[in-house]
């Protein structure tokens, strides 16, 4: 075990792994931030039973992001919002929740990784997602998030050889993010048997909460992705409620989802 | 220092793989297999017969004797243009392609901007046999609309990508996006020197051939290397071509970069596309949206090996206006009877600009391409 598994973990990290080992199945819905009523739907999402919130910060060229995202994104863009802007919001915002920050890695580069693990820190963020920084790249942000306090969520992917899981895992703060699938964020019709493949090899080597997203689309597939993993996350669907429907919406497909996964969660247990 | 090939994936602070993790594997697997097959004489001797037999080279170098005349010096024209599919791309494309079947890929998909990428890696799938989807910019698809006619023609899919600036860089995301869902199958053919380790370094080897071919023709015709070498810049990939065949000589190496497509005039190290270059970004971070009359240009980023010259002063990049652009595109059509595509019409449109500093030089340009393609925008731009 590394120094960082001894004790020195942070706030998402403490609070995630309390939760599964009570027996409960994590859920973490995406809202892109900047979006009209962003900040109502992050509060509508806690009241209905999220664990964590992950906040996308809008970037310009979203590669991992399909078009319900990228819409979004643009949206975001389009009305004058930036990644300053974004936390000025998130800070003054108490979620109830751990909130773990999407960006994209030109944002954090730019903006030096020092000064942006500072601003996440002070805008009351507990983690980050970087999905265009590989491990092999990710030394520099890595250090400046652990100085800062902030977990850095390392992602997995259903490409990986056995030999490159246990150094993703060892690397991550807070829970592996296990991609549900090849292919880029977006509601499938059904759930890709990457995810679940990609879990179970993952809950095989570590500790940490394993959470599949990407391709997890609806409260049925996030029940069959907690069979193997300690939950789940949701982007698209949740973000494309959020565009039609408003906070209310999301309040309520998150609800629907919580009951899902605690209806799983109680089978499990007896 | 000049580097043969990058150190961990690197140009001195430029390069790099910063790719979604689902990728990681497929660079790797794409650099192991570049490795195997450069030093492979038989992969070599298969992609020197159809880059001789298939696409015609080597291409001519010619003296502009009229044009150089009027502007003071010996303008000589590496012949590009003169490739099967009409520019530098091919022999890129053929090497990729090659390298794509013994890889056991089945398919391609590529980005384009003016569409001669395009052009060329559906022409090497109708070669191979293989299965092809090009992406391209809405926008570029309105104003290159003969090329997207060649690759449906050609037996490829083109996809109008209607995200972003609908340009280039738009065109890379979404070829990137199916990159990721489809990587076992799959062969990305990126078209420039540009994207994560290996493609900047793999790319430039393919065009390697271009710039050694220059060197020996301009040995026999000048005796030696000329005092400039000059080719436009977007990605990149027909000016490291000609850069490999003189960095390691005395020739001044000039990059012409777009005015509002100046990565390195303009620009400052980012990270996009998979690689840590010169990009134009505002100040949190946001890619900005280039702006050129050329598509093939129209690109905020450029390949690392670029901003690596330019960083030790190895290379000087330059920058031109779309308005002297096309008056370069018209004079090389009056005084060589040689119609450039507007991409190499900015390496033109520099050393005419430059002519004062220039007098009594030898000066090579790269004409990367033929300006067939757009002869229709400058029909309406300049009238009938």
């Amino acid at each position: 075990m590394t120094a960082a598994d001894n004790g020195r973990k942070g706030r998402l990290e403490t609070t995630l792994r309390a939760r599964r080992d009570a027996g409960r199945k994590l859920l973490v819905p995406y809202v892109t931030g900047g979006l009209p009523g962003w900040r109502e739907a992050i509060g509508a999402a806690a009241a209905a039973g999220a664990d964590a919130v992950e906040v996308g910060i809008p970037f310009s060229d979203p590669v991992m992001d399909g078009p319900i995202i990228q819409e979004a994104s643009q949206r975001a863009l389009a009305s004058g919002v930036t990644p300053t802007g974004v936390l000025e919001e998130l800070a003054e915002l108490d979620a109830g929740i751990p909130v773990v920050v999407m960006t994209y890695y030109n944002p954090v580069f730019r903006a030096g990784h020092g000064r942006f693990a500072g601003a996440l820190h002070r805008a009351g963020v507990s983690g980050a997602i970087v999905p265009d920084l590989p491990l092999e790249e990710s030394a520099p942000w890595c250090e400046a998030a652990d100085e800062a306090g902030i977990e850095t969520v390392m992602l997995a992917a259903p490409t990986a050889p056995d030999d490159r899981l246990p150094r993703i895992c060892e690397r991550a703060r807070g829970f592996v993010y296990s991609v549900g699938l090849l292919g880029v964020t977006g509601e499938r019709s059904s759930l890709a048997a990457t995810a679940t493949d990609l879990a179970g090899r993952l809950k095989a080597i570590t500790d940490r909460p394993v959470l599949v997203g990407v391709g997890v689309s609806n409260a049925a597939q996030a029940q069959e992705a907690s069979r193997v993993a300690d939950g789940v996350i949701q982007g698209a669907s949740v973000v494309r409620r959020l565009m039609d429907g408003g906070p209310e919406a999301v309040g309520e497909y998150v609800a629907e989802v919580r009951a899902a996964l605690d209806e799983i969660a109680a089978e499990i247990s007896y | 220092m000049i580097l043969e090939e990058p150190v961990d994936g690197r140009f001195g602070d430029f390069g790099g793989r910063f790719v979604p993790e689902t990728l990681v594997p497929a660079c790797e697997e794409l650099e192991a297999a570049f490795r195997e097959a450069w030093v492979d004489t038989a992969f070599r001797a298969e992609l020197a017969a159809a880059l001789r037999d298939y696409a015609g080279r080597p291409s001519p170098l010619t003296e502009c004797r009229r044009l150089g005349e009027r502007l003071g010096f010996r303008l000589l024209l590496k012949r590009e243009d003169l490739n099967h599919t009409g520019s530098h791309k091919i022999n890129n494309v053929l090497g990729q392609a090659l390298l794509a079947q013994r890889m056991g890929k089945t398919r391609l998909v590529a980005e384009t901007g003016a569409g001669q990428h395009g052009v060329a890696t559906a022409t090497a799938a109708a070669l191979l046999g293989m299965e092809c989807k090009v992406y391209m910019g809405a926008v570029d698809v309105d104003r290159q609309a003969l090329n997207v006619f060649r690759m449906r023609l050609l037996g490829s899919e083109v996809e109008s990508v209607q995200s972003g600036s609908r340009t280039l860089k738009d065109a890379v995301n979404e070829a990137m996006r199916d990159w990721v869902a489809t990587v076992g199958n799959t062969h990305y053919c990126l078209g420039s020197v540009m994207g994560p380790h290996p493609y900047p370094w793999m790319v430039r080897e393919f065009h390697r051939v271009l710039g050694d071919e220059a060197r020996t023709q301009c040995h026999e015709r000048l005796g030696g290397p000329p005092d400039f070498v000059v080719a436009c810049v977007g990605g990149g990939s027909n000016a490291m071509g000609i850069f490999s065949g003189f960095v390691d000589t005395p020739a001044a190496l000039v990059g012409v970069e777009p005015a509002g497509g100046a990565a390195i005039g303009r620009g400052v190290p980012g990270v996009v596309h998979g690689m840590k270059s010169y990009l134009m970004q505002d100040e949190e971070g946001q890619v900005l949206e280039a702006q050129s009359i050329s598509a093939g240009l129209d690109y905020p980023g450029v390949g690392p090996e670029h901003s690596y010259l330019a960083s030790i002063g190895r290379a000087r990049y330059e920058a031109v206006t779309d308005a002297e652009v096309v008056e370069a595109f018209q004079l090389l059509s009056q005084t060589e009877g040689i119609i450039p595509a507007l991409e190499p019409a900015h390496a033109i449109a520099w050393v005419a600009r430059a002519a004062p500093e220039l007098q009594g030089r030898t000066v090579l340009v790269n004409l990367s391409g033929r300006g067939d393609k757009d002869v229709a925008q400058m029909m309406d731009l300049l009238g009938p």
